[in-house]
């Protein structure tokens, strides 16, 4: 049988090929053309050694935009755990309309971001329903999207509701998971509410937090369809994720080495957080059990 | 993990072992508090949904609040969204694009699986790590690269070179998903198979492939969500107004400077419709296969 399970060895090589042309090898590509000047289209070009590499250090936008994708990854992800966990501990216990919210709730995931960002457009404009209701409470009208301070927090307001869902699904599944013998157990021991969610679900949720956190924080750390809809970078550079800000050295200023130099620093910080927080996450794992 | 894994599929049937966590669910009060602050929830979550209504509804004319509802509501917005907006070119182009990228992934993805579950050789772990190494790559890392193969392949703006892409690119979740199903397969009716003189490919076609129908339903709604809604590839390797999805349509309609936002709103309304029916009526396949694929 093993020999035959070795023979069957051949059925990944289609998956082996488009993995080898599509990322592999553009990969290596990218690396290349980020030592170079070229500007995305001519046929002549030279190796600049490391000069995109300084710039990215140096340049302003690039600033901006690295501490943007930090707000936009870790503001979203703590604002989507607490309100995904309060939804989960809401909807866990069955009450009339709890189907209807759960799905509700979840319903916003499956629009494209780009799309809600657009329906929030609306909302957002001079004339928009948020100012609507700005003014009814004697509050003056405000361009949430011109301004770098609100913007930022409107992509982080609107990227948290979006796919707080999502965190609930999670929570939803954890504790589905829990026994009810252990909350048995601690209400004869005469434990409260608040003491039976601090010291059964919040622990025994442990798998649901890791996996929700590292979802949302690689969801928010790489967006780039709410901010294109949103604000498309605007105003000036100041709201540009890492992401979007590729696009527009790419497409819009012609930099495509600096563009591409950009795509592996944007990888690089994905992978170093992402390995960070795994590190974190077993820390807490084993202090916990 | 995989006890929480194997009891999602409860998480929307509402099964209630009796008693369990009753009180922690008093954190949020007794009574109506609970359903009040699901209900007011609920209308947060609606409230972009219900404005861009309003807003299809009315004639650019109309200057009242976007919060209300038009006394005499209109169609016209959804019609002219239909010739202007192209809005059914790229319903077209995002069905076939869709259904051509799940089937490839299905297809390749339960392929490449059923080795890396059987036979768990020292090289393939190695390309088990590999194929799950993908998934941390944000696609956008790569568009300059991307690109440049795609216009060095005269790839941009046809289905033949955005379908391989997003197949690149979904299917390490899929072959991370068949791979753990496979493997809580027992393995004695492959070897029966063997006996019979089944080739290996048989065995996978004939005996496997029928077992992966649950792990398949989620692969596929997984799958087809993500190329549906995509927006990142699409605009960028389907420039062509001929070649637009209903994200990049949307989008540009929206971002037309000038153009009637009234029938922008139609255009996003009728662009979600089939992807929201579709989850209406399968929800719990839906968040089943979000789980399933989440705890790793």
């Amino acid at each position: 049988m093993e020999r035959t399970y070795r023979s069957a060895n051949v059925f990944y090589i289609p998956a082996l090929i488009l993995f080898g042309v599509f990322v592999v090898y553009p990969f290596l590509d990218g690396v290349r053309i980020a030592f170079t000047n070229w500007n995305g289209y001519s046929r002549s070009y030279s190796y600049v050694g490391l000069r995109n590499l300084a710039r990215l250090f140096s340049d302003r936008n690039v600033r901006l935009a690295f501490g943007n994708s930090l707000i936009y990854g870790f503001g979203s992800t703590i604002l989507q755990q607490i309100l995904g966990l309060s939804a989960a501990v809401l909807l866990d216990k069955k009450f009339p309309g709890r189907t209807v919210a759960r799905t509700i709730l979840y319903l916003p995931v499956l629009v494209p971001a780009v799309t809600m960002g657009y329906m929030w457009v609306q909302l957002l404009r001079l004339d928009g329903g948020v100012n609507d209701l700005v003014q009814v409470l004697g509050g003056h009208r405000v361009l949430w999207l011109s301004d770098r301070a609100l913007a930022v927090g409107a992509v982080v307001a609107v990227n948290t509701l979006q796919y707080m869902g999502i965190s609930m699904v999670i929570y939803l599944a954890g504790m589905q998971a829990i026994p009810s013998v252990y909350y048995e157990a601690a209400q004869l021991d005469g434990a409260g509410p608040w003491e039976q969610f601090r010291g059964i679900t919040i622990p025994l949720l442990y798998p649901a937090f890791a996996t929700s956190i590292t979802l949302n924080l690689i969801g928010g750390l790489k967006l780039f369809d709410l901010v294109w809809a949103l604000t498309s970078g605007g105003p000036g550079y100041t709201t540009h994720s890492l992401a979007t800000l590729i696009y527009s050295s790419y497409f819009e200023s012609q930099l495509a080495g600096f563009a591409s130099a950009n795509g592996i620093m944007l990888f690089a910080t994905i992978l170093a957080i992402t390995a960070m927080l795994q590190a974190g996450l077993r820390r807490t794992e084993v202090e916990l059990s | 993990m995989n006890d929480v894994a194997a009891s999602t599929s409860d998480v929307d049937q509402g099964v209630e072992p009796a008693g369990r966590g009753a009180s922690v669910w008093t954190l949020w009060g007794r009574g109506p508090w609970r359903t009040l602050t699901a209900v007011l929830l609920c209308a947060v979550q609606l409230v972009p949904l219900y404005v861009t209504l309003a807003v299809a509804l009315k004639p650019q004319t109309d200057l009242s609040s976007t919060w209300a509802l038009p006394r005499h509501p209109a169609l016209g917005n959804f019609a002219r969204a239909l010739e202007e907006g192209g809005i059914l070119s790229a319903l077209l182009n995002t069905a076939i694009i869709t259904a051509g990228s799940t089937a490839l992934v299905v297809a390749i993805g339960a392929l490449a699986a059923y080795p890396l579950a059987r036979s768990r050789s020292r090289f393939n772990e190695a390309v088990t790590l590999f194929v799950l190494s993908i998934l941390m790559i944000p696609g956008l890392s790569l568009l300059v690269p991307l690109y440049v193969l795609m216009v060095r392949m005269h790839a941009i703006s046809t289905y033949w070179g955005i379908i391989p892409i997003h197949v690149t690119f979904q299917l390490p979740l899929s072959i991370f998903m068949f791979t753990n199903f496979i493997r809580a397969i027992p393995r004695e009716l492959e070897e029966a198979a063997l006996l019979e003189g089944c080739g290996v490919f048989g065995i996978f076609l004939r005996i496997v492939l029928p077992l992966l129908k649950p792990v398949t339903v989620s692969v596929v709604l997984l799958t087809a969500a993500q190329v549906w809604n995509d927006f990142q590839y699409s605009v960028y390797f389907l420039p062509r107004p001929t070649m637009r999805v209903l994200t990049v349509a949307i989008a540009s309609y929206f971002g037309i400077s000038g153009s009637d936002l009234h029938v922008a709103a139609a255009g996003a309304l009728l662009a979600i419709l089939p992807m929201t029916v579709l989850y209406l009526l399968l929800q719990k396949y839906f968040v089943r296969g979000m789980v399933e694929s989440a705890f790793k």
